[in-house]
Parts: structure tokens; C-alpha cells; sequence
């Protein structure tokens, strides 16, 4: 290929980049479905259908409570969605569901049907990060989807670095741990030790339903359900593997370039 | 079909009573096992099922002329058994793995050390093969790479920039996946099984519903066969395109680096399009495939196919056109056919030593029975092979698609999976874009699974890349192990 060619073919295809964040989100596919939104009102008395088909244990109905579905441990299946007689749990198709608090991911209880999303740090941290934010990823066991779609934001269509975001490779370089994977015992040293070779102030961000709560191994005995018993979580983003547009904005909304808040 | 075998012969995809596995004492099966393999047949799996305080060793061989699977087993023993692995290397890493999860003792075993626990020290802790010389270094990479990539570690024993010797320790992504079946299958095992290797969920689920199904005594309806093969399809044509855009990337060639990687999406959202999940999470279950398709979802996956294929095409060109490229990847990371089928490498990697070898043509099952893939072959074994073995399956799968998506079956896409089979095994391969995954499934007096064992092409091919690296510039690694792109997590379980 000459380089007139080069040139020829960038100028015909224009620039690749998504116009997101300024212009719109691009739509996710019909059948993900997005985050889930629970409405205990609408739940009939003694039903817990949903608890059982739930191959992750996200959903806990105990006697005398309304249902609670954490979408931490949630790998976004839909059987809940499906079996739900009242349609009490429905699919909002919204693909924002990052938190900063752990808590912030359950479900159902009133005032917190759907998920309260993430605040941005605080002023000195946003201008610490805010401009340039540099991440060193540990995949913990990760099965290699939120690894592929990390990844993603890499290429042209995403171009992470537009928003001064990178992932480097060393922890001495990093502002940052990106976790995935439910943490096996046999990677619980190496990420310690990656934690404690960044300089501080550092956060962390755990990465899909493994990183979160142990995804759809939760509660084996070869791994330590997620990453919040060993590092301290600063942003969470749910998802069986998020769609890259979730981690973007779970990205963005951590360092407050996103206006919209709920 | 071969006659002249004391093996019990089954196909893939199908089942047989655990009474009918021809069964010998320990000694003679070893002889057995180790005849076929004399012959040039295939160890695909090979592992202990525990009877009371003893084990029995199971062989599953693939004799790929004849399209058929041969099973035999051991009669129970205690204590250790004399290993495989000194007339066939293909057995090495199944020892270890045996005796590490059973502690029988492969006997002259050359090389026994654990593959995936860390026996209390972290998995790359240990003897390691060294090389002693002046000039001779060692180099440690790993687990934690520098990258967004699944964790593993390397040893390298150097000689100035030249790699004498390549280890490769792994286990940091155990999970526990076999264990975790087992009495099963359980609510939560199909979710499993999509990530035994996220990015091969299509190979593993499918050959997860076709063990079960064979179990069952039953078959998905056709329509969902043919959906499976769709999506199989789809999953290599986003992997083999990121990989040559990986490769590209590492040498620097930034064109086809940056179109690939978009392409790669495109596929995925073509997956994404069938199931909502850019990896095809959901997408096959035990019975079927619980989502279908209607006429005008599958045209538009049709269109957009077409246009990805177009940018695929052009990308590929400028890769193929360029001497540098051509200069980096030839004769870089080569393996001989005769030592890839000595390990038993298999996938893109072995056919790109030259050996003919893809389940879909040797071993068909479900709609490959009824449309065909021809086998992409190269002959170098060099990164140029693994990455020109890619494009022409890009290129086939992309006809294939072509060719389902223009005379869809009618039907049905979910039946019902009736109770399994009790005392009773089933063995189903599937060829996913890294190559051959093997399931085997062994039912007990319940109808539980009493054992499962899986293994990822990585199991097997993860040697290929060690020996690859001998004699090549350490800084040559990285472009030696993206041809290869083998699975961390497939391999760790």
C-alpha cells in the first residue's frame, strides 16, 4: 500500500470516532436489555419466583421483606425478567449502571428501584485525574469478555484517550487499578502487590459481575468473590461483561465529564 | 471406520453405556493407549474418575482418517502408573494434570511439577528448567502483563537476545470450573460453562449442550443447529480479525491495527444482534437455542455481515501487500509439522504447521453434518502461516455465513432435554476458533454427572508457543504469542 493510498482511504472514511459523549449514545443491541429496575409495589405476597431461577444468587426475598436484586452479583440473564408474573422486574434498556458505593447496586427497597449512579470524585481527585487518569489492569481471573471489551475502548470507534485515559504498564505508572475476574487465590498476591506498588492517591475499579461479587462462580471455594475484600472498590460496574458503552460511562461519570445525573 | 481396535468406537457427539467402555487392567491399557498413539492417532482427553479409594485412568483418542472417537479405560488402581509421556509428549500435561488432581504418580514422568495449584506458593514458584553458561540469562514476565490481558508468567532462558528455552508456568486463573460441576449439572452451570473462556462462549456452550443432549438421548432441533453454527461462525471471524489486527499492531503496522479492531465489534455486535450479548452469553442452552431469529433480524445480520466482511477484505490487503510486514512475520516463531504433531497441536496453530486437522471436517456434528467448511491449511508453521491460516478461514467462514443465511431451515429452535442417562458417556468436540474443545461427560447411578472434564485448545497448544520461541529474539515474543492468542482462563479451569 503506497502512501498516497493511506491517504486516499482515511479521507474517504472520514473520522471513525463516535460522537458520544457530545452527541448521543450509540443504541444497545435490542436484546440487552440494559439495566434492570425493580418495582416491590408491583411484587404479589409469597411470590419468589424470581429468587429461584436466578442462577447467581443476586435475588433474596426474606420473609416479611420486599425482593432485593443486587445487580452487583447480577449477570444479567433475564430469567428474572422472564418468570416475573407482575412484571415487578423489567429491563429499562439504560446502559448506566456504574456506582461508587457497593450498596448503591441493590435493588428494590423505595426510592432505590433502579441504581443510583455514580458520583464523580471529589475536587482534588478530579483535578488530580481529571485531565489525565492512568490505569494498570489485573485480570484476576477474568474470563477474558470484560478483558476484550476493556480493549475495545482502545480502537477508533471508542478512543478512550481523547478523555486523557490510558492503561499503562506498570503499577508506578498508574493512578489506578481496573480489577476483573473474581480474584482466584492464586492471583490474590500479585494483586496485592500491585495495589501496593501504586503511588497514592490511587482508586480502584472493579470490573464486571466476577470483580464485583464473583460473577457465575460465586461462593467456590478458589476464589475470594470479587475484589472488595482485598483492595478498597471505588467505582463499580456491573455487567456479565458490561457493554463497552457501561464502562465508558462508568469512566467518564467517576471523573464528572457527564452531566446527567439520577 | 477402523476395525482393528480394542477401543470401544463412538462419534462425536454421541453417548454410550459406561459398561460398554472397554475396560483392561492398568498395564494393559497403557499398552493400549500407547499403540494408537504409535499409529499416529490422537490423545483428545485423558483423565481419572475415582472409584472409591482407587482411580480408574479414562483415554479418549480421535482417529481423525477414520471420523470416528475411540474410548477405553483402566481398571481401578492405587499408587502410580507408568507415564505416557516417555514415548508420546502429547500426554505430558494430562500426567501432571492427573496426578496433581488424583495424586497417582506418573512413573519416569520427565518433567512432573503441578499445572494450575500453587501448593501453598503461587503457581510460578518452583523448579523451573535452567540453563547454565556465561552469557545466559533468565527472564521472568508475569503473572500481571503489561497490558489488558489474562495473567500468566514466563521463563525465559536467554543467551544474549536468543531464547534457548521457554517455561511457561500457569494456574493463576483457576477457578475450579471442573469441581464445581461435578453432582451437577446445577442452575448455574450453563453460566459456567459460557466462561470457561469468555471469548470461545459459543465452542464451550455448545459442546456443553451437546454432551448433555447425547446424555439425554435426544438432539436440539435442526433450526438450532444451524443457529449454533451461525453463531460458531460469527465468533471466529471476530477473533481470527482482532488477532490480525493484534498481529499487525505488533509490528507496527498501524492501518490494519486500526481497522481490525473496529471490525472485531462489528462482529460481536452481529453476535450481540442474535442474543443481545456481544459474546453470545445466552445464546445456546441444553435443548436448543432459547432466542430465534425472524426474517428480518437475520437480513439485517446479513447486510451488516456483507459490509464487515468488505472492511475486513481491504484491511487484510494492505497487511498482505506490505514487505515489512511480510518480513516480520516470515520465518518467525517456526514449528516443524512433525513436533506440532507430536504435541498434538490442533486449531489454526497445527494447521498452519501443515497438518490437516478441524473437527468440523473430521469429526462433524450438528449442521456441520450437512454443510461444510473446507480445512484451511498452510504449510510454514511460521507467525506469517498462523496469521495467512486465519484470513482464509475468515474468508470461508464468511461464505459459509453467506451460504446459511441464504437458506435458513424451518423450525423449532428449543425442545425439551428429558432426563440423563445414568452410568453412561458422552464425549463432544467442537472446533472453536482456537481449535478442538473437548468435553466428556461421565453420568453416575443418578444420572448426575459423576465427572466432567474439559479441555480448551490451550491445553494443548500452549507447549507449541514455548517451543516456537527457540532460537528466536526475546523481543520476538510478543508477535510469537499473539499468533498463537491462546486462553489463560480455558486452560486454568
Amino acid at each position: 500500500m503506497s502512501v498516497h493510498d493511506t491517504l486516499l482511504h482515511r479521507l474517504k472514511r472520514g473520522c471513525e470516532t463516535m460522537a458520544y459523549p457530545k452527541g448521543p449514545a450509540p443504541a444497545l443491541p435490542d436484546r440487552h436489555g440494559g439495566a434492570l429496575k425493580v418495582e416491590t409495589a408491583k411484587c404479589t405476597a409469597g411470590c419468589s419466583a424470581c429468587v429461584t431461577v436466578c442462577p447467581t444468587e443476586a435475588i433474596a426475598r426474606p420473609t416479611g421483606k420486599p425482593v432485593a436484586l443486587d445487580l452487583g452479583r447480577c449477570i444479567f440473564c433475564a430469567e428474572c425478567v422472564k418468570v416475573c408474573p407482575t412484571k415487578a422486574i423489567t429491563q429499562t434498556n439504560d446502559h448506566r449502571m456504574a456506582v461508587r458505593r457497593r450498596e448503591d447496586l441493590v435493588l428494590g427497597d423505595t426510592a432505590k428501584e433502579q441504581v443510583r449512579l455514580a458520583q464523580a470524585l471529589d475536587e482534588k481527585l478530579r483535578r488530580l485525574f481529571g485531565r489525565s487518569l492512568k490505569l494498570r489492569q489485573v485480570s484476576a481471573a477474568g474470563c477474558n469478555a470484560c478483558e476484550a471489551d476493556t480493549n475495545v475502548l482502545g480502537t477508533i470507534g471508542w478512543d478512550l484517550g481523547r478523555f486523557g485515559i490510558q492503561f499503562v504498564a506498570s503499577p508506578r505508572h498508574a493512578d489506578g487499578l481496573l480489577i476483573t475476574g473474581p480474584v482466584s487465590k492464586n492471583m490474590e498476591l500479585a494483586l496485592k502487590k500491585t495495589y501496593a506498588a501504586l503511588p497514592e492517591p490511587r482508586i480502584v475499579i472493579a470490573l464486571g459481575a466476577c470483580a464485583i461479587a464473583g460473577g457465575p462462580f460465586i461462593g467456590h471455594p478458589q476464589h475470594h468473590n470479587g475484589a472488595s475484600g482485598l483492595v478498597p472498590v471505588d467505582l463499580f460496574i456491573p455487567g456479565c461483561p458490561p457493554h463497552p458503552l457501561t464502562i465508558l460511562d462508568g469512566l467518564l461519570r467517576l471523573l464528572g465529564k457527564l452531566e446527567e445525573r439520577r | 471406520m477402523r476395525r482393528d481396535t480394542p477401543f470401544t468406537l463412538l462419534t462425536n457427539g454421541a453417548a454410550l453405556s459406561w459398561a460398554d467402555v472397554s475396560e483392561w487392567p492398568l498395564a494393559e491399557f497403557l499398552r493400549n493407549v500407547n499403540a494408537e498413539l504409535d499409529r499416529g492417532e490422537r490423545l483428545i482427553s485423558f483423565f481419572g474418575v475415582p472409584e472409591g479409594d482407587a482411580l480408574r485412568l479414562v483415554a479418549v483418542l480421535a482417529f481423525d482418517a477414520g471420523n470416528t472417537l475411540a474410548v477405553g479405560r483402566s481398571q481401578p488402581f492405587t499408587g502410580s502408573f507408568q507415564a505416557l509421556t516417555r514415548t508420546h509428549a502429547q500426554a505430558h500435561l494430562f500426567e501432571r494434570e492427573i496426578w496433581e488432581q488424583h495424586g497417582v504418580v506418573p512413573e519416569n514422568h520427565p518433567w512432573l511439577k503441578p499445572v494450575r495449584k500453587d501448593h501453598g506458593a503461587g503457581p510460578a514458584v518452583g523448579d523451573f528448567f535452567r540453563v547454565d553458561g556465561r552469557e545466559v540469562h533468565e527472564v521472568a514476565v508475569g503473572p500481571v502483563h503489561a497490558g489488558i490481558i489474562e495473567p500468566g508468567h514466563f521463563r525465559f532462558q536467554c543467551a544474549g537476545e536468543e531464547v534457548l528455552h521457554l517455561e511457561i508456568a500457569l494456574g493463576y486463573q483457576h477457578r475450579g470450573v471442573e469441581e464445581a460441576i461435578a453432582g451437577g449439572p446445577h442452575h448455574s452451570t450453563v453460566y459456567q460453562m459460557e466462561t470457561v473462556a469468555g471469548d470461545t462462549t459459543i465452542a464451550h456452550a455448545t459442546a456443553y449442550a451437546n454432551t448433555l443432549e447425547a446424555l439425554a438421548g435426544t438432539e436440539a432441533p435442526l433450526r438450532a443447529q444451524w443457529l449454533r453454527a451461525v453463531a460458531l461462525e460469527l465468533e471466529r471471524l471476530a477473533n481470527h480479525t482482532g488477532d490480525l489486527g493484534a498481529l499487525a499492531g505488533d509490528v507496527a503496522f498501524l492501518p490494519t491495527a486500526s481497522a481490525c479492531g473496529k471490525i472485531r465489534g462489528d462482529f460481536l455486535n452481529l453476535t450481540a444482534l442474535l442474543c443481545g450479548n456481544r459474546f453470545g452469553r445466552g445464546l445456546v442452552r441444553p435443548g436448543g437455542c432459547p432466542l430465534d431469529g425472524d426474517a428480518e433480524r437475520l437480513g439485517r445480520l446479513r447486510e451488516r455481515l456483507e459490509t464487515a466482511l468488505a472492511e475486513v477484505q481491504q484491511a487484510a490487503a494492505w497487511l498482505w501487500d506490505a514487505a515489512s510486514v511480510r518480513t516480520r512475520f516470515e520465518f518467525t516463531g517456526q514449528l516443524g509439522a512433525k513436533q506440532a504433531a507430536a504435541i498434538g497441536l490442533v486449531g489454526p496453530a497445527a494447521r498452519a504447521c501443515g497438518l490437516v486437522r478441524d473437527v468440523r471436517f473430521d469429526h462433524p456434528a450438528g449442521w456441520y453434518r450437512f454443510a461444510q467448511v473446507p480445512v484451511s491449511v498452510w504449510p510454514d508453521g511460521d507467525v506469517f502461516a498462523r496469521a495467512r491460516v486465519r484470513w482464509l478461514e475468515i474468508q470461508r467462514s464468511g461464505d459459509f455465513l453467506r451460504e446459511q443465511l441464504d437458506a435458513v431451515p424451518e423450525g423449532e429452535t428449543m425442545s425439551p432435554l428429558p432426563a440423563l442417562a445414568p452410568n453412561s458417556l458422552a464425549v463432544a468436540l467442537v472446533e472453536g476458533w482456537r481449535g478442538e474443545v473437548c468435553h466428556v461427560a461421565l453420568t453416575g447411578a443418578d444420572g448426575r454427572l459423576r465427572r466432567y472434564k474439559i479441555t480448551d485448545p490451550s491445553f494443548h497448544n500452549w507447549t507449541g508457543l514455548a517451543l516456537a520461541l527457540r532460537g528466536q529474539a526475546i523481543s520476538d515474543f510478543p508477535l510469537c504469542n499473539k499468533s498463537f492468542n491462546l486462553s489463560y482462563c480455558g486452560f486454568d479451569l
